[in-house]
């Protein structure tokens, strides 16, 4: 039981980390980035060439990918959904638009990595197991825990209490009145991007180390999760995508365990259904429907 | 002349299966729905088809008009929660019910799990193929001169609106999905009856996408619009296929990379797809020439 929650508290803080990223974006622009898998994936590969082709330690690639990928978000939102602000459709067009980069990073990532599964070079981790009581846990889930509880506080102490967090938060809730204000939105928006595409790099370098398997779909099954967390979350609501991304790692843990494996991911979208049809903002969300 | 009718006969085939499916997801949009369910609603009737011809050795006919019933019938009591939610809620919701549908059939012993069914007679003829693309095309082409026509016309542009003008959107909306879903079926059983075999596997998110990007690109303002964004999409990679390999890249790579960029073109300069260029190219042409 206990080894279950330890595990069910490493798998969330995975999925915290791709969440909220996800959440942001949406909170800001009100679109659903799905470009966000392929950040995701390019993130753990950027790492893993590092250490692999590079030598750098792990730490050292890591940084790198989350500058890396911080750098993409801010191309990626230049091209694929700046063109698109003012549109009518701005989401409809702005998911396909996101859909499309995300196919043109997938394809680029399978020239130049191929299909098959990529893993970190031995040794790139300490591969150190502790005892918690009846429950074990190794020194690389605890990192992992540790690193993406840091860099979600470090989110949520940006988002609260800097002059940066305070403007993505007055552009979420209405561009065109934070723009009368003075906050520069075209810039906002470029740095929720970066600092929402740099978690989600992290967080494919956390999950490329964890289950040592990365390859250029890996983003695939991690973005549905995803959804359902920012869903059962609340679309916006970075709070709530931690609580959320939580409430599901353990639910999943706990589902394998009592109702074997094939189950599991029936469970994210029983649940991601179950929130739409009966509470469709979520737990922690806020209204619907937003003013412009 | 022979040996190119050889080669490219299953290519043709695939064209017309993919633009039936682009139909069944015109048949949601041109009513502003954005609904990912198809290529679930396909897994089932691929999969209903199939097991009335294997199990209970049923004639074809009726094998195709339960493929295209069962996900009908399906569709009405899921409809009715789904409809509700707007925009982007409604295709997450649906996205959740095609992985749901995956899931289930992925752990059904019934029809073999992840497995599926193979050994399926292949009835399926290229006639077959063209007679049903015609007879929905003609359908969706009398339906939009109608009354009703106009009315979906409506919902799409504004659905408030419409709603003032006595047209019960949750009906037409309804309609429309169910609708959807038995085109999708259709497809589906025609495909089980071409391919030989169904597996869960390949009807998950990335067909459901695909189908999106056909009717997308191809364009919703004519009916023609998805046939010709399936036909085109489904052919370029053939065409592709002597360019990539003068150019020294894979070919599964560069089939991605290319469909992401046309879509990511057709988004950002063609937002009403390939069927409206003559008139975007004329409408350019014309501010042109009056400014100078």
């Amino acid at each position: 039981m206990g080894q279950q929650l330890l595990n069910g508290i490493f798998l969330g803080s995975i999925y915290a980390l791709f969440a909220v990223g996800y959440t942001l974006v949406f909170g800001v622009l009100d679109i659903l980035n799905l470009a966000h898998q392929a950040v995701f994936m390019v993130g753990a590969f950027l790492a893993l060439t590092l250490v692999a082709t590079a030598g750098l330690p792990f730490w050292a690639a890591m940084g790198a990918a989350m500058l890396a990928t911080a750098l993409l978000g801010i191309v990626l939102e230049r091209v694929a959904f700046r063109p698109l602000r003012g549109r009518a459709d701005s989401n409809f067009s702005g998911l396909i638009s996101s859909l499309a980069a995300a196919s043109v990073l997938e394809a680029v990532a399978l020239q130049l990595w191929g299909p098959d599964v990529s893993r970190f070079p031995l040794g790139t981790f300490p591969d150190r197991v502790l005892r918690v009581g009846p429950a074990v846990v190794s020194l690389l889930q605890l990192t992992i825990v540790a690193l993406s509880v840091c860099l979600m506080l470090a989110l949520t102490l940006t988002l609260q209490r800097t002059r940066l967090g305070r403007q993505i938060r007055a552009v979420a809730e209405s561009p065109r009145a934070a723009q009368v204000l003075g906050v520069p939105v075209n810039r906002v928006i470029a740095l929720s991007f970066a600092l929402s595409s740099a978690l989600g790099g992290a967080a494919g370098v956390l999950f490329g180390l964890a289950f040592n398997s990365i390859s250029p779909d890996v983003g695939r099954t991690v973005e549905l999760k995803g959804l359902a967390v920012i869903i059962l979350g609340g679309m916006g609501s970075v709070p709530g995508a931690v609580l959320a991304a939580y409430l599901l790692g353990l639910l999943e843990v706990f589902t394998t365990a009592e109702l074997g494996s094939s189950y599991r991911d029936a469970v994210a979208f029983a649940v991601l259904f179950g929130v739409l049809v009966f509470r469709p903002r979520g737990l922690l969300g806020g209204a619907a429907v937003r003013t412009s | 002349m022979e040996s190119f009718l050889a080669t490219y006969a299953s290519v043709f085939q695939f064209m017309l299966l993919n633009g039936l499916l682009a139909l069944s997801v015109y048949a949601t949009l041109c009513c502003g729905q954005l609904s990912l369910a198809n290529a679930g609603f396909m897994c089932i009737g691929a999969f209903a088809s199939a097991v009335l011809t294997q199990r209970a050795s049923a004639p074809f006919p009726l094998a195709l008009a339960a493929g295209a019933l069962v996900p009908a019938l399906l569709a009405v009591p899921l409809g009715f929660p789904v409809l509700r939610l707007r925009g982007v809620f409604l295709a997450i919701a649906t996205i959740g019910f095609g992985e749901m549908v995956r899931v289930f059939f992925v752990n059904w012993d019934y029809t073999n799990g992840a497995l599926g069914l193979v050994a399926i007679p292949q009835h399926t003829t290229t006639l077959l193929l063209v007679a049903s693309v015609a007879a929905v095309t003609f359908f969706f082409a009398r339906l939009r001169g109608s009354r009703i026509g106009y009315a979906l016309e409506a919902l799409r542009e504004d659905e408030p609106a419409a709603s003032t003008l006595g047209i019960d959107p949750a009906r037409y909306k309804l309609a429309m999905f169910v609708l959807g879903a038995a085109i999708a079926g259709l497809a589906g059983a025609l495909e089980a009856h071409l391919t030989f075999m169904v597996a869960p596997s390949g009807y998950g998110f990335g067909r459901a996408v695909d189908m999106l990007v056909w009717a997308v690109v191809g364009g919703i303002s004519r009916v023609g619009g998805p046939l010709l964004g399936a036909f085109f999409l489904t052919a370029l990679p053939e065409a592709l296929r002597a360019a990539g390999h003068a150019v020294g890249l894979a070919p599964g790579p560069l089939r991605m990379g290319v469909n992401g960029l046309i879509l990511l073109a057709v988004v950002l300069f063609l937002p009403n797809g390939l069927v409206a260029a003559p008139a975007a190219v004329r409408a350019l042409l014309r501010r042109r020439k009056a400014r100078t």
